[in-house]
């Protein structure tokens, strides 16, 4: 067997080829040359296959988590089948389980979340690649990524004290009376506070960091000549962000908004804290709500009934399924416009 | 060719020995996360002789115990405060020697255990119902039944004729009634349910008697904190905490009217003369799984309720059996004293001899 024949055979793997000499230097080499590049040779097999079995532990992994969750649930889901989806009735005492509500609670508070936080994340993305002075730029940017690391129980009390007060006396009255926006459903009603808008607002500012993050960094990226060019054709500073620099980055900058919609849809404590952790479904914005996380947060500590378990643990599974099937057509459209620009450039 | 055999073998052969010297560095970190809720767990658990898992509301005074009997006598006691319902499931999977609840355990949980479970009361504690009436600043008084129909939803303004006719002389904001609720699983939730289910039979038939309800109206807030936080900023609101919470916290709490016709403030006092009203019509036999919400006695609270320790009548292990009954032996004697200085209210003398009583058959045979 020739030292040349291994290379050739597993050219199909790419780890390979970077470690081993190239093909005509093994053949040059005497025999004890080749004991030692056959020590290679399986250290090398040994490297790679730790590293692939490594990376399988991940899917392996999420595949025993979706499955255990679903066994857990799957009593519930049996009982109730479609309807679990459907109904809206919550009654631990009667055993009566519908996941409606907290379905629709976390797709809209995370609607809300994203529609204010991505273009103020956005904006700050952009002043800080873009505009921002020097000395200006670091600190802005530092405070922003701070965001991120605040406690998500610290945000909920923030919300308790400082949000929902606000909410309930100033930002409430105004957006219904004084703007007269309570005539559409969504800003109508009694203005109690904790609300899907508290909870919506809590969490934009919760993922802004996330997607402000990422922006910035591919915005960064965006090279020099793309906007020198862009100058260079008369653009102005707008024109060249606009036309030049955005649609460069706009993949990466999706990327980051659904980093941050993850992030929304999981978050569990400062949405307890300010959603009114009611089960219902209510067009207005103002009206407490529940979601998914909240709702498993809640109860599971106190759920002794086989079936509520059981309830839960099914929500539980709605929960990753939503995320799972958001973050594919999330990655889709990214594919969808990374295509797209490539294809513009090309 | 042959050469490659042995080649391929020895791969997989490192492969798999990287990949379990890894798979066990991260499965030793998981061990020792599982042993802490273990029963067993001796070593992880800082040498505790007993564990003990269970409801969050009487883990003050419970710690506080633990702590004294383990300077008294040596014997350390890890009690895990993870709630009512994960105490009855540690306890029915025998994986902690005692639980603890809020709630008695019903008989389908208790035909779910491996032996017979005895009940044991500890203190008792009580739900107070507090509000934000703006310009009123006497204590307001309620009875069972308009505390029901606000929380039903029927009462929908504080100047209703009915709160009115009970608080003469207050003049009631037309302000409109907010119910805030307890949004997570708690025993909280149950007294005051098997209150209110005690009082009112629409009550009693939806939502009923439960640590999680579908509630008709109002929102939820998270623990007591968020219960009172939600309240105190928010007027019009009603909602229920702890006493002990309420009484730290300087909220201001209604006056109940009792099953004997008396207006009643929780306190200390008020909350164990509703236990020595129910322990005196306890059958001999008793499992003391019973509800002293509404009790009778001119100074009964109404919203009372024990809390238990959860003891399997036939342990597995004979020596921390006997351990853990003179720990309930020295809790009931000496412990019951230290109950009031943090706000939970000791057992009345009845109970207390009935339960020695009771105590002393277990620790002469293990089989009663």
């Amino acid at each position: 067997m020739t030292h040349a024949a291994v290379p050739s055979e597993r050219a199909g793997s790419p780890l390979d080829r970077p470690v081993l000499p190239s093909g005509a230097e093994p053949a040059r080499g005497a025999r004890r040359l080749g004991v030692r590049i056959q020590g290679a040779v399986i250290g090398d097999r040994v490297y790679s296959t730790a590293i692939t079995l490594f990376a399988l532990c991940v899917p392996v992994l999420m595949i025993l988590i979706a499955l255990e969750i679903f066994i857990a649930g799957w009593p519930a889901l049996r009982q109730f089948g479609f309807s679990f989806l459907t109904s809206s009735a919550w009654d631990p005492v009667n055993g009566a389980f519908g996941a409606a509500p907290a379905i629709y609670g976390t797709l809209v508070s995370s609607a809300i979340a994203l529609a204010i936080s991505t273009p103020l994340a956005i904006g700050v993305a952009i002043f800080l690649s873009e505009f921002a002075p020097q000395w200006l730029r670091q600190p802005v940017a530092f405070l922003v990524d701070l965001l991120a690391a605040v406690p998500s129980v610290v945000y909920g009390l923030w919300g308790i004290f400082v949000l929902i007060p606000i909410l309930r006396t100033a930002v409430m009255p105004f957006l219904r009376d004084t703007l007269h926006l309570g005539v559409l459903p969504f800003f109508s009603g009694p203005a109690y506070g904790p609300s899907m808008l508290a909870a919506g607002l809590i969490l934009s500012v919760m993922v802004l960091p996330y997607i402000s993050s990422v922006s910035r960094e591919v915005l960064l990226a965006v090279p020099r000549s793309q906007r020198e060019a862009a100058l260079a054709l008369g653009a102005t500073k707008w024109e060249t962000i606009w036309g030049a620099v955005l649609p460069y980055a706009k993949s990466g900058i999706i990327g980051g908004v659904i980093l941050g919609l993850g992030r929304a849809l999981g978050e569990t404590m400062a949405v307890t804290m300010l959603i009114g952790n009611r089960p219902q479904i209510s067009a207005s914005l103002f009206a407490p709500g529940y979601t998914m996380a909240s709702l498993i947060a809640n109860e599971f500590s106190e759920a002794s009934g086989d079936l509520h378990l059981s309830a839960l643990m099914a929500v539980g599974f709605v929960l990753f399924v939503i995320t799972l099937i958001v973050n594919a057509v999330a990655r889709w459209l990214v594919w969808q416009v990374s295509r797209g620009s490539a294809g513009k450039s090309a | 060719m042959q050469r490659r055999h042995p080649s391929a073998l020895a791969t997989l052969i490192c492969s798999a020995l990287v990949v379990a010297l890894v798979a066990a560095a991260c499965g030793g970190s998981g061990d020792q996360k599982t042993a802490s809720g273990a029963p067993n767990a001796g070593s992880a658990s800082g040498g505790a002789d007993l564990t003990g898992a269970g409801a969050t509301f009487p883990y003050p005074i419970y710690s506080k115990w633990f702590a004294d009997y383990a300077a008294k006598t040596g014997v350390k006691i890890n009690y895990q405060s993870i709630g009512s319902g994960g105490g009855i499931r540690q306890l029915t999977e025998g994986t902690v020697d005692f639980g603890a609840s809020d709630a008695p355990m019903t008989d389908a949980e208790l035909a779910k255990t491996k032996g017979p479970v005895l009940h044991v009361p500890t203190v008792l504690g009580a739900v107070v119902i507090t509000y934000n009436v703006p310009g009123v600043t006497q204590p307001i008084r309620l009875d069972g039944d308009a505390v029901a129909d606000m929380f039903l939803g029927k009462i929908a303004k504080w100047n209703d004729p009915r709160i009115a006719k009970l608080n003469p002389g207050v003049k009631l904001p037309a302000t409109d009634v907010l119910i805030v609720h307890r949004s997570d699983g708690s025993g909280t939730t149950y007294i005051f349910s098997d209150y209110l289910a005690a009082v009112s039979p629409t009550w009693a038939k939806a939502p009923g008697r439960g640590k999680e309800l579908q509630w008709p109206v109002g929102m939820g807030g998270k623990g007591n904190e968020g219960v009172a936080g939600q309240v105190k900023q928010t007027p019009g609101a009603i909602g229920y905490v702890e006493l002990a919470y309420a009484k730290q916290n300087n909220m201001p709490y209604a006056t109940l009217k009792n099953a004997s016709g008396a207006f009643v403030a929780p306190t200390i006092e008020s909350v164990t003369a509703a236990a020595a009203g129910v322990a005196a019509a306890l059958p001999p036999n008793t499992d003391f799984r019973v509800s002293v919400v509404n009790a009778p006695g001119a100074d009964a609270y109404p919203i009372s309720s024990f809390t238990y320790l959860l003891i399997n009548r036939n342990p597995a292990d004979a020596v921390k059996g006997k351990k853990l009954l003179d720990f309930v032996k020295w809790a009931l004697s000496d412990g019951e004293q230290s109950a009031a200085s943090l706000d939970y209210s000791p057992l009345p003398a009845a109970i207390v001899t009935r339960l020695s009583a009771r105590i002393d058959s277990l620790s002469a045979g293990p089989t009663s």
